[in-house]
């Protein structure tokens, strides 16, 4: 008996020992020393994170883990990409196995406040929508009742149909998906009347499916999703630099610095004082932050800005065919409006 | 005729060719097709049931199937039926998943190595087995080092990160290993189960015990994220060894029900003889109550093979893509989306052809080691 409790006392106190060293350095000095930088994507969302045939994960969202890893470690390709489903993305990041999450997540309160999570700033303004057989002759969501819809399992989405539902008081049939792209398998194999999830995806979703033009999108958003990637909370070194980041490009497009020119702006201060301090030609906000003064000019030569990161991957001329919208510029009518690098 | 009339002595008649009547393709569908009337109506059924679905499912299969273009436009502009031109636009993908461009001959080498690593240990006729059971032996080591690199003497290999492992040489390295080291450590643990000493039988029930009472996708999801959480940081700790080691361990615990199934199954005389002949408890094992029970359970023990590879798929829920998981990722490219039923057809022939071969392997197995006690 004496040799088990030994052992116990022995294990306790090594368990102790581990967990009391855990979260001590700083993740930047982490994700320096590992020269990596693991970022927390999707398993598959068209146009904001998928592999191409290559096996070079791309999208909207992939931009921006390059991006942080560009501005932290001055080498965009330095990203490991964990891809995640809907239900284990936070686990994985407050596990400490992913140091930063861009996987088209909607910041909720209790998202930030009860899993202990920092979001950065919104990179894209979404909101909820149908998309429903032309046949069965339903033209607004509240029509929908009886109807049985397909719906991806931990998310936002889940939770806005049933609130949706419960305040127009109709009755319908959740069938519970595991990723977008089966729940589009399961949409067009008619196991369920409509697919709902965030607007962003249904055009692409429509566009894609055997004939178009007999399915519609209802006209009711029935959320606000404002999506954003996130850290853990308690590094706020860490989440000021991913915050940066974002704001960064942002402020980038704002400014007209884009992947062509930055090299040339960059190369000695101009006379617009707002562009010389994103670029580092004056003041010093990299070091503010614990980078170097470089570091936007290595984000926009290996990204763009935000406009260019948006047109490759989900803008007009891809075959996602967004319009900017919500995400336009305040100056261009909408609603994305990046706080100043000063 | 003159042949009809030849007499022979008695019992040296040569065989008569049968009746013609009873042998051919007539004699054969009308015994097996139409025998009775109820065969009759379900070859009928089945008939009509193949009419109606062979000639759409050939057709969307094979001849108006698309096999190259650019996009889902070109394959749909091109023809009607599925487009295999994404699953060849991405079968490299599916293959070595994101393992680097120029590294990749060290997979095919791999794959060379392990096709000769089994023929030794499938097959018992061929020549010099005992050198080739050898080299199977060290052949996970070698492909351990070929796949990930590294400093081995003077060899040196670039190291490729497991992350980048994926698609069919995943599956392949799971499974493999897990084959590999699953059947020893089962044998090992269904001895112990049996065993006289407490302590080694309390272990070896507790451990079996606790694997089965828990689904192999809580232990995959406990070793890629609890376990950073115990672990001190900065500790480095590769998550694919994790994986091998819970497929492994959860492998091992069914492979020993499986054997334990078969040791149950030998006549208590048998070990008793061996205790006759003065054998000791391992070699008694060995040599006599080990090889029967391990025959016997050849279909449990290839079954928990299956179920292993199959298992392989899990691993999509820790950020790993094994071929289901890249197809279900390729979906995702904005040019290919909505060709699921290409992807998941491949998958499934992909997982087909493993399974089945390994199913035909056993029964191959069981025929050559039949000795006449099968009931």
């Amino acid at each position: 008996m004496k040799v088990v409790k030994t052992a116990a006392i022995a294990a306790t106190l090594s368990l102790t020992a581990a967990l009391s060293l855990g979260a001590q350095a700083s993740t930047l000095q982490d994700v320096q020393a590992r020269g990596e930088l693991n970022c927390v994507v999707t398993t598959g969302v068209a146009g904001f994170a998928a592999p191409d045939e290559n096996g070079r994960w791309e999208g909207f969202d992939v931009d921006l883990c390059r991006a942080v890893a560009a501005a932290v470690l001055g080498d965009a390709e330095k990203v490991k990409f964990i891809p995640t489903s809907a239900k284990t993305r936070f686990t994985i990041l407050n596990s400490g196995e992913g140091d930063i999450l861009f996987r088209n997540t909607t910041e909720t309160m209790s998202r930030d406040v009860d899993l202990k999570l920092t979001f950065l700033p919104v990179n894209y303004y979404d909101g909820q929508g149908f998309l429903i057989r032309k046949e069965l002759g339903i033209t607004s969501a509240k029509d929908l009742d009886g109807a049985s819809i397909c719906i991806q399992t931990g998310t936002t989405t889940e939770l806005n149909l049933a609130d949706f539902f419960r305040t127009t008081g109709i009755s319908y049939e959740p069938v519970a998906v595991e990723t977008n792209e089966e729940g589009i398998t399961n949409y067009s194999a008619n196991r369920c009347d409509a697919y709902t999830t965030d607007a962003s995806a249904l055009a692409s979703i429509r566009a894609a499916l055997e004939d178009p033009s007999a399915h519609i999108i209802l006209p009711e958003i029935i959320s606000k999703e404002p999506l954003g990637g996130a850290v853990r909370q308690g590094d706020d070194q860490w989440a000021d630099i991913g915050k940066w980041v974002v704001n960064a490009m942002i402020n980038a497009e704002e400014l007209g610095v884009t992947q062509a020119n930055v090299a040339k702006l960059a190369s000695k201060a101009g006379n617009n004082p707002s562009i010389n301090r994103l670029l580092g030609t004056e003041s010093n906000m990299g070091e503010m932050v614990g980078l170097d003064n470089a570091w936007a000019v290595r984000v926009i030569a290996a990204i763009g800005n935000y406009g260019e990161s948006f047109d490759r991957h989900i803008g007009p001329n891809t075959p996602i065919g967004l319009s900017r919208g919500l995400n336009a510029l305040w100056k261009d009518g909408g609603i994305l409006y990046a706080a100043p690098i000063r | 005729m003159a042949s009809n009339e030849k007499s022979y002595a008695p019992g040296q008649h040569p065989d008569l060719p049968a009746p013609t009547n009873l042998v051919g393709p007539i004699a054969w569908i009308r015994g097996n097709l139409l025998s009775s009337p109820t065969n009759i109506v379900l070859t009928a059924l089945a008939a009509w049931f193949l009419y109606t679905i062979l000639p759409s499912t050939l057709n969307w299969l094979f001849f108006d199937a698309v096999f190259t273009g650019e996009d889902r436009n070109a394959c749909r502009a091109a023809g009607e039926g599925a487009c295999w031109a994404f699953i060849g636009e991405r079968f490299k993908l599916f293959t070595y998943g994101f393992y680097p461009l120029e590294q990749r001959w060290r997979v095919n080498l791999s794959f060379v190595l392990l096709c000769l690593a089994m023929v030794p240990v499938l097959f018992d006729k061929v020549p010099y087995r005992q050198y080739g059971l050898y080299y199977a032996m060290a052949f996970p080591f070698i492909a351990g080092w070929l796949l990930v690199g590294g400093n081995i003497l003077v060899l040196e290999l670039p190291i490729v990160p497991t992350d980048k492992f994926g698609g069919i040489m995943l599956t392949l390295v799971i499974g493999v290993t897990g084959i590999a080291f699953s059947l020893p450590l089962g044998i090992l643990l269904a001895l112990g189960r049996s065993s006289r000493l407490p302590l080694i039988r309390i272990f070896c029930i507790g451990f079996i015990e606790f694997i089965r009472g828990v689904p192999l996708i809580t232990l995959l999801f406990v070793a890629s994220t609890m376990l950073s959480y115990f672990l001190p940081p900065g500790t480095k700790f590769d998550l694919l060894l994790r994986v091998l080691i819970m497929v492994t361990l959860f492998a091992s615990a069914y492979m020993a029900e499986v054997i334990r199934g078969g040791l149950q199954a030998i006549p208590n005389g048998q070990i008793e003889a061996g205790d006759a002949l003065g054998l000791k408890y391992w070699p008694a094992m060995r040599l006599i109550v080990l090889p029967q029970a391990l025959k016997i359970s050849i279909p449990g023990i290839v079954n928990t093979f299956i179920g292993l590879y199959k298992d392989t798929t899990l691993v999509i829920i820790i950020g790993l893509l094994d071929p289901l998981g890249i197809g279900r990722a390729s979906l995702s490219d904005p040019k290919w989306t909505g060709l699921s039923n290409e992807v998941y057809l491949f998958v499934a022939l992909f997982f087909f052809i493993s399974c089945f071969a390994m199913s035909r392997y056993s029964l191959y197995l069981e025929g050559k080691l039949e000795t006449g006690h099968k009931r």
